[in-house]
């Protein structure tokens, strides 16, 4: 269980804040999905949980356990992270990125080489024709896929995951949001999933948080959310996808029946 | 091969070596500084500022200043001040290389190397350093680069490098010395270069194999280069070791090579440290960093003891032999019997349309005049006193290396030139020189000093007692004109000296 108390972020001093006072509850095995426009401070809330940002107030607990009082590199060995921008690093083959956490643990080769190759399998990719190439022989969906097997590496119980499937084709984006789904039933971990993409919340999560101006204004399973956005912001976020499904309802109900004609 | 080819190739090794070893270990205590020092600053955004701009600040000191500033500096010359000298002025490409190369990193890798729980250690040492190794390694190879090319300049300050090829190739008209030692550095920085490359080229494409062997190979290449160094160090026949001064024109070159043949005769070992200044060879006299040179008693006078009146007859000798002693406890052996003063010299058609003979001719005249000199006379006493007692005025001073002042003045780019009474020059370009008759310069008489080690050395005395009292002006100035003018090498001309003297 992740505990986030009171926890705050300003970037200039306490004049504006980022993050502003949220308290969020996010149980174990859990998907939870933080939603909003830009600079409304889902990332900066997700990048607190591994500290890449410090909190300005506040407390998070894992398990239990407050984490701004642990050395913050050991934390982040503990937490899965995958971002949009993946990150691959470009000298170093698909072996050597995915097994960039198990190193630093001070892993032995052949864990590390037999690990690498149960990732490469999870995230359904050919261990033998990848394991040895290099990031840039691979196309955008293969490179997230081992940018998600690098985040799991260590078989993290809390991953965190910043627009992970962003700047993905849509086809390929699918995939891997089943992708995720299946991943995170098989390995039960926390999931925290920062997306601007409502549908992408509705879809993938357990509960969604919605966010505006550094606050949650709503958060609740995306059923319940459906039936009722309980604020305007999330109306407002949910038109998209709604109207998007009216019109392909119509469209669908059209083709139908020309069909029976 | 040309005989004068050969005879500059025989001292290729001797001072190749000194160069190896000088601009490689500048090179590798630069690495050592730099790249820690730049990682901090990427590190340490506060450092940023003050780092590069020192860096560049030292890189705009040119590479013969900062040489020359290093040895009152350390209060010491030779390879010590040409050193650090090398390591401040090839700071700037690497530390700037470095800095950019680490912050122009992709932010996004940076961010994956701290989630995925990489220390500030591990990413530089993982991720930064890796990445950003090509452009680092483009800063080292401008840097050796440089290294390789200043360390030329390391002459003066009595570093033997492949500048001794070039300073005195320079100063004795002998261009294949030039030649031998610009294409020595150069060839050296290309090799250097490459071999950085190479390495760097393996280092990215993963070859192993190509990257030690390389790395071997320029470290035996290295050692191969300055294995005559070893043999120098290592062969001790007990030969006592005397260091030889001398200054940048030809006649210092000529004298040093006579007394080192004479010494080397004697059973000592020598060791010639030539194309130094002035100021710098003084001072490294006093400090027992050199044994022996010839200095000249009007220069001692004006500029070390900075006397300004001008004493006559022989008081001078006297008076300055004795405050070497009691300042300096340097012992003046005596003078060489010849004189080699500062003269005005014009042509000598000039000098007979307007009936001028002495400088107080000039005067009148000075006004529509250029006048030319070595880099040190207008810095000096004694351009003072002349100016002040003739009352010259001339409408431009221009500072040049002496041997290119003739040209100049047959190209009458210059009217006035300050040559030495010595230079078989003044003959040879049908200048005349004028006379002193207030007598504003002090004498210039050539005077042999030891430093307070060698004065207690009975045996270096008596070696060096023979040539007191023997050489004359004439002597002098044919030995001068043969490598100046008839293209002889500075050995031939010291054993045609040393071949005069004695067979009086």
């Amino acid at each position: 269980m992740i505990n986030l108390k009171n926890i705050s972020k300003s970037y200039d001093d306490e004049a504006t804040f980022a993050v502003d006072s949220i308290d969020l509850e996010i149980k174990s095995g859990e998907l939870l999905a933080l939603v909003g426009e830009s600079g409304c401070g889902k990332t900066t809330t997700l990048k607190m949980i591994n500290r890449l940002i410090e909190p300005s107030a506040g407390s998070i607990e894992i398990d239990g356990e407050n984490i701004l009082a642990l050395d913050p590199v050991t934390l982040r060995r503990r937490i899965g992270y995958v971002f949009q921008e993946i990150g691959l690093f470009p000298h170093m083959t698909v072996a050597e990125n995915i097994s960039i956490t198990p190193r630093l643990l001070g892993w032995s080769a052949e864990r590390m080489h037999s690990r690498v190759t149960e990732l490469l399998q999870m995230v359904e990719l050919n261990p033998d024709g990848l394991r040895n190439r290099f990031p840039r022989e691979l196309s955008g969906g293969q490179q997230q896929r081992i940018g998600v097997a690098r985040a799991l590496a260590v078989a993290p119980s809390v991953m965190l995951m910043d627009e992970p499937f962003g700047a993905l084709d849509p086809l390929t984006r699918s995939g891997l949001q089943k992708e995720l789904t299946r991943l995170h039933k098989l390995m039960s971990m926390t999931i925290i999933l920062v997306t601007h993409d409502m549908s992408e919340a509705l879809t993938l999560a357990d509960r969604i948080a919605v966010m505006e101006k550094g606050k949650i204004v709503r958060l609740d399973t995306p059923a319940n959310i459906l039936q009722n956005p309980g604020h305007p912001y999330a109306q407002r976020l949910l038109e998209t996808p709604v109207n998007q499904m009216n019109a392909l309802t119509k469209l669908l109900q059209q083709s139908e029946s020309a069909d029976s004609q | 091969m040309s005989e004068r080819l050969a005879e500059q190739l025989a001292l290729l090794p001797n001072y190749l070596s000194h160069h190896i070893a000088l601009t490689l270990t500048a090179l590798a205590i630069g690495i050592i500084i730099c790249l820690p020092l730049a990682a901090l600053v990427t590190r340490v955004k506060a450092l940023q500022w003050p780092v590069m701009t020192i860096a560049s600040i030292l890189q705009t000191i040119p590479g013969i200043a900062m040489l020359a500033l290093m040895v009152p500096l350390l209060g010491q010359i030779g390879a010590l001040p040409a050193l650090i000298a090398l390591v401040l002025y090839s700071m700037l490409p690497m530390i700037r290389n470095t800095v950019t190369g680490i912050l122009d990193i992709d932010s996004s890798l940076t961010e994956a190397a701290r989630g995925s729980g990489m220390t500030s250690m591990q990413i530089l040492r993982l991720v930064e350093l890796p990445l950003a190794a090509p452009v680092i390694i483009a800063g080292i190879r401008t840097s050796a680069v440089w290294i390789v090319g200043t360390a030329t300049l390391a002459t003066p300050v009595g570093a033997t490098s492949l500048g001794n090829y070039i300073f005195s190739g320079l100063q004795t008209q002998n261009y294949t010395a030039v030649i031998v030692g610009s294409a020595s550095a150069a060839a050296l920085a290309i090799i250097l270069d490459q071999f950085i490359h190479l390495i760097e080229y393996a280092a990215s494409q993963r070859k192993k194999t190509l990257a030690i062997g390389t790395s071997v190979g320029l470290l035996l290449l290295a050692l191969l280069g300055m294995s005559p160094l070893y043999e120098r160090y290592n062969s001790n026949t007990g030969a006592e070791r005397i260091v030889i001064g001398a200054k940048t024109f030809t006649e210092q070159y000529v004298l040093s090579e006579m007394m080192s043949e004479i010494l080397t005769d004697a059973g000592f070992e020598i060791e010639v440290r030539s194309g130094m200044g002035s100021t710098i060879l003084f001072e490294a006299l006093t400090n027992n960093e050199v044994d022996c040179y010839v200095d000249y008693s009007g220069t001692i006078w004006a500029n070390y003891m900075q006397r300004k009146s001008v004493p006559k007859g022989d008081t001078v000798l006297v008076e300055l032999t004795k405050w070497l002693m009691d300042q300096h406890q340097v012992l003046c052996l005596g003078a060489l019997g010849f004189e080699n003063t500062y003269a005005l010299a014009i042509p000598r058609e000039f000098a007979e349309n307007n009936k001028i003979v002495s400088v107080s001719d000039l005067s009148s005249y000075s006004r529509n005049m250029k006048m030319g000199s070595d880099y040190e006379f207008f810095g000096r006493p004694e351009w003072v006193s002349l100016r002040d007692t003739y009352r010259l005025n001339f409408t431009d001073l221009v500072s040049m290396d002496h041997s290119l002042m003739y040209a100049a003045i047959n190209e009458d780019a210059v009217n006035v030139i300050a040559a030495y009474s010595t230079d078989g020059s003044i003959a040879a370009f049908d200048l005349v020189t004028l006379t002193d008759p207030q007598q504003a310069l002090p004498p210039y008489d050539a005077t042999l000093l030891l430093s307070p080690r060698a004065s207690s050395n009975q045996r270096l005395i008596e070696a060096l007692n023979v040539i007191i009292g023997k050489i004359t002006a004439e002597e002098m100035r044919s030995a001068n004109k043969a490598v100046d003018l008839d293209n002889r090498s500075v050995s031939e001309s010291a054993k045609q000296l040393r071949r005069a003297i004695f067979s009086q």
